[in-house]
């Protein structure tokens, strides 16, 4: 029975043992990392990686279901379509234009958003932040409604007073663009603005004062010191505007749900979205993701290479 | 002189931001006073700012408490799909970004240019790939065929490793001292200096989960299934029988951000600008 017991402690021993070294494993600090890292790594080869992948290899398909055969270029062939241009071209204007609403403005209403001299700032700056918390859906809504055909609805009413004719706005290419860059902008004003303010705190006060007194205006403060300066944020803003731009969907899907009137409002993934999941062409959807994919990877090079950003992180 | 002309200056300014705060709320202005309309007006005029006492009825918000029901039902889908991302992605993004801070480990630099990477691609790109994925995984028109592939989020990642970097990391060589476990230091002693970070993190996420729309759009194919803003845009038909729905559930569906937004506006704040700006 002694000797019994005695093997029984050992073997209780071992297993304590073996426990506290699984927990060490599992616990000491050049394991930990990995456990910690490892929902990342699962969810990006899982959701990222092999869908990436996949996305490539479907564009080489065509892909019907249950069986799918290899084309080599075709669906690449098949991109040569107006309906691709117009898609390409709407999804270039819109960001073009988004750009140019929503970089001089905000970074325009920050200066003064910062000064001083503008009594109630943080009323301000949080009135203009209020839009993007609404998602596009309803703003898209609201301004749809707002800019409905009717002469007594907003925009046509406020047209009617100053003497204009009615705008049938959903349905000209030049009043579609419109409506889409003007939501965009509505909604997004206050962030990049946000985005400004936090870049002029960084900005030290005595460049100011020291351009003061060698006699320099304000909008030489504004072009020399504050334009300069404020370009690292600019570079942000101005990459997370043309991501944005180009995988833009839901602007003009709340407006025409990816059926505009010729197209006035087909972007690329809208174009994604119409072939992949409407028409059920697989193939070709992917390879229109990957033309993209490949517009937006070289036009992120470019603007490293043009903004110098790969020399900053060094 | 010279300080008249300043008042002259800060009343002018004072003046146009005024007027461009107006003109930037008023889209809110006009949806709110449309939904105390009847329906009706809104198809046939659109929106508009004439007050017409007349007219003013609760119609449009009794509407979803009788045969407008299935909007309570995406209320809910979207409640419950908010939580359960925001909470998980938290989880997950703020141990990734704590590890890439804190440690010394092999294949810690492919790890944040991996993060990086998937900032830099779209993912609407592989979204025919990942939705044959959630038929194979069984998840199309669950709350989790929504969720689990944005768990780990990259912009999520890269602010935790950035606020993890600020934090004191003599805290956690005394704990090692005392004996506690590297799972422990986490928990116990960093996660709670995180608190901020969370907070940030957790109202962006939140927001975004909330007004989420493609993704859903394409995992939830059921109209009970349905989050609020998948609902609405149904709603959109040219033929607009439903607009009584349309425009009391879009106010609805603002209300809880904007009251989240009045309390904890700073978080919103430093949630964008800290790992855009100083990145």
């Amino acid at each position: 029975m002694a000797r019994g017991e005695i093997v029984y402690n050992e073997a209780k021993k071992v297993s304590v043992r073996k426990e506290t070294k699984v927990k060490k494993f599992l616990f000491s600090p050049k394991t930990a990392p990995y456990i910690f890292i490892f929902p990342f790594v699962v969810t990006f080869v899982a959701f990222f990686l092999y869908p990436l992948i996949e996305t490539v290899r479907m564009s080489f398909y065509e892909i019907y279901p249950g069986e799918s055969t290899f084309v080599g270029l075709e669906n690449y062939k098949r991109l040569w379509n107006p309906e691709f241009f117009t898609a390409l071209q709407n999804s270039f204007l819109y960001t073009i234009l988004t750009l140019v609403v929503l970089i001089p403005l905000p970074l325009f209403l920050s200066v003064f958003l910062n000064s001083k001299a503008l009594p109630g700032r943080n009323v301000f700056r949080s009135a203009l932040f209020v839009p993007v918390l609404t998602s596009v859906i309803v703003g898209g809504i609201i301004f749809k409604l707002m800019f409905a055909e009717s002469d007594m609805a907003l925009a046509n009413s406020i047209l009617g007073k100053l003497g204009f004719e009615p705008q049938q706005w959903l349905l000209g290419r030049e009043t579609g663009m419109f409506l889409m860059v003007l939501l965009a902008s509505w909604r997004w004003m206050g962030v990049n603005i946000l985005y400004f303010l936090a870049g002029l705190q960084n900005i030290p006060k005595e460049l100011y004062e020291a351009a003061e007194m060698d006699g320099a205006g304000r909008i030489k403060q504004f072009l020399l010191i504050t334009v300069p300066l404020l370009k690292p944020v600019t570079v942000y803003v101005l990459t997370i505007s043309i991501f944005a731009g180009l995988r833009m969907f839901e602007e003009s899907y709340v407006f025409w749900q990816n059926h505009s009137p010729s197209d006035i409002g087909l972007t690329v993934v809208g174009y994604i979205y119409r072939q992949g999941f409407e028409f059920n062409d697989m193939g070709f959807g992917a390879a229109i993701g990957v033309a993209l994919l490949i517009i937006v990877l070289v036009i992120n090079l470019f603007q490293l290479k043009f903004t110098g950003t790969f020399k900053q992180e060094d | 002189m010279e300080t008249k002309a300043n008042k002259v200056q800060s009343t002018l300014l004072l003046l146009f931001f005024i007027g461009l705060s107006i003109l930037t709320l008023l889209p809110f202005a006009a949806i709110l006073l449309a939904s105390f309309k009847p329906s009706s007006e809104l198809l046939r005029f659109g929106l508009n700012l004439k007050i017409q006492p007349e007219l003013l009825t609760l119609s449009n918000y009794e509407y979803i408490f009788t045969e407008g029901k299935r909007f309570l039902v995406w209320y809910k889908n979207s409640i419950f799909i908010t939580l359960l991302f925001t909470v998980f992605s938290i989880f997950v993004s703020s141990m990734v970004g704590y590890a890439l801070a804190v440690y010394n480990f092999k294949g810690k630099t492919l790890i944040f240019t991996l993060v990086l990477l998937s900032l830099m691609i779209p993912v609407e790109i592989m979204m025919l790939p990942l939705y044959k994925e959630m038929i194979f995984m069984k998840l199309v028109n669950t709350y989790w065929g929504v969720i689990l592939p944005f768990l780990a989020t990259p912009y999520a990642i890269f602010f935790f490793r950035q606020y993890a970097l600020g934090l004191p990391k003599g805290l956690i060589d005394a704990a090692r001292v005392d004996g506690c476990t590297e799972i422990g230091i986490y928990f116990r002693i960093m996660a709670p200096l995180m608190v901020p970070a969370f907070g940030s993190m957790a109202i962006l996420q939140a927001m975004h989960s909330w007004n989420n729309f493609l993704w859903p759009l394409i995992v939830l194919r059921t109209e009970d299934m349905f989050t609020i803003p998948i609902g609405l845009a149904g709603l959109l038909s040219p033929y607009g029988n439903n607009y009584d729905l349309l425009i009391s559930g879009s106010v609805l569906s603002v209300l809880p951000i904007l009251v989240v937004f009045l309390f904890f506006q700073r978080y919103f704040i430093s949630g964008l600008t800290l790992g855009g700006v100083k990145g």
